[in-house]
């Protein structure tokens, strides 16, 4: 069998005269040998391999290298020779204060972007679904999507201009007889900033997927709606939002497992500005502690807390979202 | 007569609203208007004041009292500044070299990647695959990428900029499902006429997602573009400093940047400076921009549904 189905591949691959019509060998194709069909593959398998070889570096070999939150490393010694000092990182990043307001804050930012920014897409979506004209709403879209490709160094400057000390906003305020407010810097408003600069990003990007998930609803279904007598509402609340049910969970899941990961580059921009106190999130406290103090092992060890922690939230929220019968980032299967 | 006009007419008109839906009230109307209004004035506004106020003249700019709204002298003389040489002008030239470097690279191995992954049961296809998708859940750390960054001996190299975001595993799985979707037929008559992988690659299967692979490279071009982290960690020398850094060196840190302009200049003219170099770091976004937008939703759609 296998001799024959070699040739009739070999042939295959040689020319047009070739044995078995395309279709009728895929069957047959399992049986090859592993030595046949590596040789056969082996132009797919090599196409690949600058991309695996990339991550290996640049993404496995990095996580080897989260031992160093089990070491005393110094970077003068290098890993091999650092002494190893079993858990003690990880006890002295629990009972240190800062690393808890860096938590609590990047809870605090999560917390208050789920509810405040989160809603704006879909409502967006809404929106522009409601849109009959098709070319208004490729010209609206095409604008909200816009400030999704601005860098955070731009969109936290243009912030800036806008409301800083010396900004659109005081300018006009001090032209019309008040005084001027600097919002960049004042912890007190810091989340509700950082949350319309997110709004202002990234709102307009987050609608593809919903107005995609609105597009796939039947009409049929709303048009059956209508006929029992549901009015504009109605039909939103008993088509629309069931419609939209399972994406909603989805990037809900996929939000909650990244509850400890707030915009890095933005705050790292603003931290200066408002202060660690308000501004200090886990990221960043990595950042500071490990590459601007050289608390190496320290910073790697509460990275590590991070991404464990992290890695817990996305699987137990997706085995909630089994438990709704819903089908989570993966599927059970 | 009018039969004859009305279908020409009727092209023109927008497709009617279904039957079983209501009129909404004038209210309403008016509500939608006012919101859809705000929403493309909230994201264009910020962006006509600033470039206006880069193209303004001292003059306007003190009389404003700070940014421009309403136009008043237009001059060149802030971008004429910036492009003068110093330290704008060779971090813009840093910026374009990794983009335009950074995003080939990106490209060819992505496309390799995604076009070697793209035919389920070839060898090693599962544990392949499984090799990129670990990557999107699991990720290092920066301690780790640091160390290994500067074990490498990269920093301050511009292939620090480059190499360690080479890759983005969930734009290879967008090419991968393009790709996949193309009918098999074709590709399998290609090979019976004795074309290599490469050459159906590159002769058949690149030409007919173009559309998908320009978003993909844009992506990857905003990407390096836009990084501003990267230089932060791993570029010291402040020389090979790409735009984003000195954008915020000049625009929020409030820097007078070594070299750039005189010290004896005031505030309202380093306004309209400071604008231009904001301007600067849009400026190939919007470029390029209108070219890709209208493939966004499938490119996006076909990486949420099939990755």
């Amino acid at each position: 069998m296998t001799t024959t189905d070699l040739a009739s591949d070999r042939q295959r691959n040689a020319g047009p005269d070739g044995g078995s019509p395309p279709g009728a060998s895929r069957p047959v194709r399992r049986k090859l040998g592993v030595r046949a069909r590596l040789r056969r593959d082996r132009t797919l398998i090599l196409m690949t391999m600058p991309a695996v070889i990339l991550l290996i570096v640049f993404a496995y070999i990095p996580m080897l290298g989260n031992v160093v939150a089990f070491q005393d490393y110094s970077p003068f010694i290098g890993i091999p020779s650092s002494p190893w000092v079993g858990l003690d990182n990880f006890g002295r990043v629990f009972g240190d204060p800062d690393f808890w307001n860096a938590v609590r804050n990047t809870l605090v930012i999560t917390g208050f972007q789920l509810v405040f920014f989160f809603p704006v897409p879909i409502a967006l979506a809404l929106l522009l679904n409601s849109l009959i004209r098709p070319a208004l709403r490729a010209t609206i879209q095409a604008i909200v999507y816009l400030p999704h490709f601005f860098s955070w160094v731009l969109v936290v400057s243009v912030f800036q201009q806008l409301l800083g000390g010396a900004g659109l906003l005081s300018q006009t305020l001090r032209a019309n007889g008040w005084d001027g407010m600097d919002i960049m810097t004042n912890p007190d408003t810091f989340l509700f900033l950082i949350t319309s600069q997110a709004v202002w990003k990234d709102a307009g990007w987050g609608i593809i997927v919903f107005l995609a998930a609105l597009a796939a609803i039947d009409p049929e279904q709303y048009e059956a709606a209508a006929v029992d007598g549901a009015n504009r509402w109605r039909r939103m609340w008993h088509v629309t939002l069931p419609g939209l049910r399972t994406v909603i969970i989805l990037l809900l899941i996929l939000r909650l497992g990244d509850a400890l990961t707030v915009g890095f580059e933005q705050l790292i921009l603003q931290r200066d500005a408002v202060g660690a106190e308000a501004a200090e999130v886990l990221d960043t406290f990595v950042y500071y502690t490990g590459i601007q103090n050289g608390d190496w092992s320290y910073a790697a060890a509460a990275g590590l807390i991070k991404g464990v922690i992290s890695l817990a939230l996305i699987l137990a929220a997706n085995k909630v979202a089994h438990l709704f019968g819903e089908n989570g980032v993966y599927s059970k299967s | 007569m009018t039969t004859i006009i009305k279908p020409a007419a009727r092209r023109r008109t927008p497709p009617a609203r279904p039957v079983w839906e209501e009129e909404p009230s004038a209210i309403a109307k008016a509500g939608k208007v006012v919101l859809l209004s705000l929403v493309v004035l909230a994201v264009l506004g910020p962006l006509y004041t600033i470039v206006l106020t880069s193209l303004s003249s001292q003059a306007t700019i003190t009389q404003a009292g700070g940014l421009v709204i309403v136009p008043g002298e237009i001059t060149l003389d802030a971008y004429r500044q910036i492009i003068s040489g110093g330290v704008v002008t060779r971090a813009v030239l840093v910026s374009v070299g990794v983009t335009v470097v950074g995003t080939l690279l990106s490209m060819v191995v992505s496309v390799l990647c995604a076009y070697g992954l793209s035919r389920p049961g070839s060898f090693a296809h599962t544990p392949l695959l499984f090799t990129l998708l670990i990557t999107m859940f699991f990720s290092a750390g920066m301690i780790p990428s640091y160390l290994l960054v500067s074990g490498l001996g990269l920093i301050n190299s511009y292939w620090a900029l480059i190499l360690p975001t080479a890759v983005s595993v969930f734009n290879i799985i967008i090419l991968r499902g393009f790709f996949m979707g193309i009918d098999r037929g074709i590709l399998d008559s290609a090979r019976i006429d004795g074309a290599s992988e490469w050459r159906i690659l590159a002769q058949i299967v690149l030409p007919m997602s173009k559309a998908v692979t320009a978003v993909i490279a844009l992506f990857y071009g905003v990407g390096y573009w836009n990084a501003f982290f990267n230089a932060v960690l791993y570029i010291n020398d402040s020389a090979k400093n790409p735009l984003q850094v000195v954008l915020r060196s000049y625009v929020l840190q409030g820097v007078t940047v070594p070299g750039q302009i005189d010290v004896g200049q005031g505030a309202a003219a380093s306004l309209a400076l400071q604008m231009a170099v904001i301007v600067l770091a849009m400026v190939p976004i919007l470029l390029v921009y209108p070219f890709v937008q209208k493939h966004f939703t499938k490119g996006v759609m076909i990486g949420a549904v099939k990755g």
